[in-house]
C-alpha cells in the first residue's frame, strides 16, 4: 500500500472544506478533541449542522472569512490505504496554490455546485488538472440536496463538463462523475437511497480502487546527483558515492551509464541504501551510488543509462504558470530550477498567453501577469538536461525563482 | 488494520531526499533536537542519509529546564554513540539575561519562551537552516506549513506569503538574515512516526512507555507531580497511576495518558485505536483556537 496524495479544487462555496470534513468524519478520522471543538464552535455560531470545515481551515484569517486561502494537507487512512488531501483554494487569484497541489497528487477532485453548474472556474480547474497530467479526476456534483436530488440536474452538468474534455490536449486521464452532498452525507463515504437513479461508487469507494502504480512511472530513469558522500574514514577511505533520488525508472548494479555534462561513461558498481547494497534502485528511492570508474562527478549532474539520453540543451520553451505579482517580461532574467539544478535563464520570447478556460490564446503579449500561463522560451547560461513533461513529469518541470526576492515566482512545463 | 511498509518506504525516501537537500543548498544548517519521538526520527533518517559519512550538521537542543531527566540521558547517550555535535542553550539564561519573563501560577509554562532562546541561538551561530520535527497532521496551522518554509530577521512565519512548493523541487534561497526551518517528515502522521520506530527498531526515552508516576488531575488531564516541575495547587491530590507520555515536550504543559504499553508495537496498536488526537495532551494548544498559528508567527518551532 502506498500513499495516496489527492488535490481538490473548486470555487468559493462549493463545499471543499465541508467535503473533506466529511470523509475525515464519515471514516471516523476525526478524533475526539477535534470533534468536541468543533461541535463548540458550530454551536457558539449557531448553527444546526456540524461545520466541518472548521477542521481544515487552519488560519484564524480563513476562519474569520469563512474560506480557505492557502494549501493545507490532510491526512487519514482507511484499512486499504493513507491518504493525504491538499486542500486548495478556489478563489481566481490563489490559482498557483491549485496549481502547486496538482504537481504532487496522483488524484483529484473538482467540486461543482449543482445549483451553479459549470462554471467559469470550473474550466480553469480542469484545465490545470490537465495541463499537469493528473491522471484521475473525479468531478463531484455537491449540494445536491439543494437541487432535490435532480438527475436531470446531475445530467446537464455532466453533458457540459463533457464537452469541455474534447478540448483537453491530455487525453489520457481517467474522468468519474459522482452526485454527492456532503453537508448531508451522501455518496461521500456512505451509498444514499436519496438519489436511487445513481448506480456508481461513492467518492471513498471509487478512490480506494484508484491504482496510483504507474503514475510517476513514465519516462526513462534519471538519477541526478543532490550531494557527493566522501567519510574519508579510514573504513571507507575511498568511497566516493553519489547521493540522490531515482525518477522514472529503475537503476542496477553492473548498468552502463553516462554522466551528463561530462559525457563521461561508467558502470554502477554498488547501490547503497543506508548500510545495505540493493542489486536494484526503484524508481522515487533515495539511493547511494558508487561507479566503477574514478570521475569527477558533482551536485547537479545527471547520471543516465547509456543509450538513453535526455536533450541536452542551452533552451528550451515551455507552458509557464506565472505565480508573482510583479510580471514576466521578455529579457527579464530568473533562476530556473530544474530538479535540484538551478541555472540562470533568460525570457528570450514569450510566444503567447493561453486562456485556461479553454477560450483560446492571446498572441500580442507583453508580460505575464499572475495566475497567466503563457508559452515561453528561456535562453540558459548552460544547458540542463531535460525530457518533455509529457514524457517525464519530474525531468521535464522546473521552477522559476527571482533573483533578487529569491521567492519561488513560477512553474514550467517543458514542451 | 494489517498494513505492508511500503507507504513508510515512501516517506523515508522523500525524508532522505530532504535531507541531502539541506545538506547541499545551506551553509550551515542545525537539526533542532528535542529529545522527542520526532527529533530522534530525524537523526535516524540523516543517518541514513549521508551514510557512510557522518550528519553533516550539529544537533541544537533548546533546554526549557523542565526536560524529564530521561529524555536528557538519552540525548546525551544518542550524541556520543553517533559521534555528533550537541549544541545546548538554556531557557534559564534568557531569563537570566532578562530577555523573557518566567510565566507564573496554575497554567505557567516555559514553552513560549523557548523562541527567544532559539532566536538568540540562531543568529549566534548564524544557521541558515534549522531541521525541525513538526508534522502537518500535528495541528491545523501546521497543517499549511510548507518543507522549507522562511524566516525573516525576527523569525517571524509569513503564512499568507509562503513560497509555493511543486513536485519535488525545494527552493533554499534566501537572503543574508533570512533562514529557513525545514520540517523533512511533514507528511508523516503520528502514526508513521510510530510504525517507522517500530520498522527501524529504535531507541526512545523510556517515558514513551507505561510506568507508575506520581500524578495528580487537573482540567480531565494527568499531570506528572514528580520532579516539581508543574504547578500544584494544594487541594490537587497526588495520586499514583500507570501512565505514559505522548509528547515530551516542556514538563509543565505536557500531560500524560494512562496506558498500559510498555513496547513499541503495544504503544503503535494503542495509537491505532487512539481517539484523542496527539496534541490533545498540550495544554499550549489550548489556550485559544489559534494558540499555534500565534507562536509560529512570532517564531516558535
Amino acid at each position: 500500500m502506498e500513499v495516496l496524495k489527492i488535490a481538490t479544487a473548486g470555487s468559493v462555496d462549493d463545499g471543499k472544506s465541508t467535503l473533506i470534513g466529511r470523509i475525515l468524519y464519515d471514516t471516523k478520522s476525526l478524533t475526539t478533541d477535534k470533534l468536541e471543538a468543533i461541535e463548540k464552535t458550530s454551536k457558539q455560531r449557531g448553527y444546526d449542522y456540524l461545520d466541518f470545515s472548521l477542521a481544515t481551515d487552519g488560519l484564524v484569517a480563513e476562519r474569520e472569512q469563512g474560506i480557505t486561502i492557502d494549501v493545507a494537507h490532510i491526512y487519514f487512512s482507511t484499512a486499504k490505504k493513507s491518504y493525504i488531501i491538499a486542500d486548495t483554494p478556489g478563489h481566481v487569484e490563489y490559482t498557483r496554490n491549485m496549481v502547486t497541489g496538482a504537481s504532487t497528487s496522483q488524484a483529484s477532485i473538482i467540486l461543482i455546485d449543482a445549483r451553479k453548474g459549470v462554471i467559469e472556474q470550473t474550466n480553469r480547474h480542469f484545465f490545470i488538472n490537465n495541463l499537469l497530467r493528473v491522471k484521475d479526476i473525479v468531478v463531484a456534483i455537491n449540494k445536491m440536496d439543494l437541487v432535490d436530488y435532480s438527475e436531470e440536474t446531475y445530467n446537464k452538468i455532466k453533458a457540459d463538463f463533457e464537452a469541455l474534455m474534447s478540448k483537453r490536449d491530455y487525453q489520457g486521464q481517467k474522468i468519474t462523475f459522482i452526485p454527492v452532498s456532503a453537508l448531508k452525507g451522501d455518496n461521500v463515504v456512505n451509498k444514499t437511497d436519496k438519489m436511487p437513479w445513481y448506480e456508481g461508487q461513492t467518492l471513498l469507494e471509487h478512490l480506494e480502487e484508484i491504482d496510483k502504480a504507474d503514475i510517476f512511472n513514465i519516462g526513462t530513469p534519471r538519477f541526478p546527483v543532490q550531494y557527493v558522500v566522501r567519510p574519508k574514514t579510514e573504513e571507507f577511505h575511498d568511497f566516493r558515492g553519489y547521493a540522490g533520488k531515482v525518477y522514472g525508472g529503475n537503476l542496477s548494479v553492473g548498468d552502463d551509464i553516462v554522466v551528463l555534462p561530462s559525457q563521461t561513461k561508467s558502470k554502477i558498481k554498488d547501490i547503497y541504501f543506508y548500510d545495505e547494497k540493493y542489486e536494484t534502485a526503484s524508481r522515487r528511492s533515495s539511493v547511494t551510488i558508487t561507479l566503477e570508474d574514478d570521475i569527477n562527478v558533482s551536485r547537479g549532474d545527471m547520471i543516465v543509462k547509456d543509450g538513453d539520453l535526455p536533450t541536452i540543451d542551452k533552451q528550451f520553451t515551455a507552458n509557464v504558470c506565472w505565480m508573482d505579482s510583479t510580471q514576466l517580461t521578455a529579457g527579464s532574467k530568473y533562476i530556473v530550477q530544474h530538479g535540484i539544478n538551478k541555472v540562470l535563464a533568460k525570457v528570450d520570447a514569450i510566444h503567447h498567453k493561453i486562456h485556461p478556460d479553454y477560450s483560446g490564446i492571446d498572441t500580442e503579449v507583453s508580460g505575464i501577469g499572475v495566475n497567466d500561463i503563457a508559452s515561453v522560451t528561456f535562453k540558459l547560461n548552460k544547458p540542463i538536461f531535460y525530457d518533455q513533461f509529457k514524457n517525464h513529469r519530474t525531468n521535464g518541470s522546473f521552477i522559476l525563482i527571482d533573483t533578487q526576492t529569491n521567492n519561488t515566482v513560477g512553474a514550467g512545463f517543458i514542451q | 488494520m494489517n498494513k505492508d511498509t511500503s507507504h513508510i518506504n515512501s516517506l523515508e525516501n522523500e525524508a532522505i531526499y530532504i535531507m541531502r537537500e539541506v545538506a547541499a543548498q545551506f551553509e550551515k544548517p542545525v537539526l533542532l533536537f528535542s529529545g522527542g519521538k520526532d527529533s530522534i526520527t530525524l537523526v535516524r533518517l540523516a543517518v541514513k542519509a549521508f551514510y557512510p559519512a557522518k550528519i553533516p550538521f550539529p544537533l541544537m537542543h533548546i533546554d526549557t529546564g523542565h526536560n524529564f531527566p530521561e529524555t536528557i540521558e538519552f540525548r546525551d547517550r544518542l550524541v556520543k554513540e553517533l559521534g555528533l555535535e550537541l549544541i545546548v542553550r538554556n531557557v534559564q539564561d534568557s531569563i537570566d539575561q532578562g530577555k523573557v519573563k518566567e510565566e507564573t501560577g496554575r497554567y505557567s509554562s516555559r514553552n513560549q519562551l523557548q523562541t527567544t532562546t532559539l532566536l538568540d541561538a540562531i543568529e549566534e551561530f548564524k544557521f541558515d537552516a534549522c531541521i525541525g520535527g513538526a508534522r502537518r497532521d500535528e495541528e491545523k496551522a501546521r497543517a499549511k506549513e510548507r518543507i522549507f518554509s522562511v524566516r525573516d530577521d525576527f523569525g517571524q512565519w509569513d503564512e499568507k506569503n509562503q513560497r509555493p512548493e511543486l513536485f519535488d523541487m525545494l527552493n533554499g534561497n534566501i537572503e543574508l538574515g533570512q533562514n529557513v526551518r525545514v520540517f523533512p517528515i511533514s507528511n508523516w502522521t503520528e502514526l508513521d512516526v510510530w510504525s517507522y520506530i517500530e520498522k527501524e527498531n529504535i531507541e526512545i526515552p523510556s517515558i514513551y512507555f507505561a510506568h507508575k508516576r506520581k500524578v495528580f488531575l487537573r482540567d480531565g488531564m494527568i499531570w506528572s507531580a514528580e520532579d516539581g516541575v508543574v504547578y500544584r495547587d494544594e487541594h490537587e491530590e497526588v495520586i499514583e497511576e500507570l501512565v505514559r507520555f505522548r509528547t515530551v515536550g516542556d514538563m509543565s504543559c505536557t500531560a500524560a495518558v494512562l496506558s498500559d504499553a510498555v513496547s513499541i508495537s503495544k504503544v503503535v496498536q494503542e495509537i491505532r485505536e487512539s481517539t484523542i488526537s496527539e496534541r490533545g495532551a498540550r495544554i499550549d494548544d489550548k489556550r485559544s483556537e489559534a494558540a499555534m498559528e500565534k507562536r509560529k508567527q512570532q517564531g516558535y518551532f
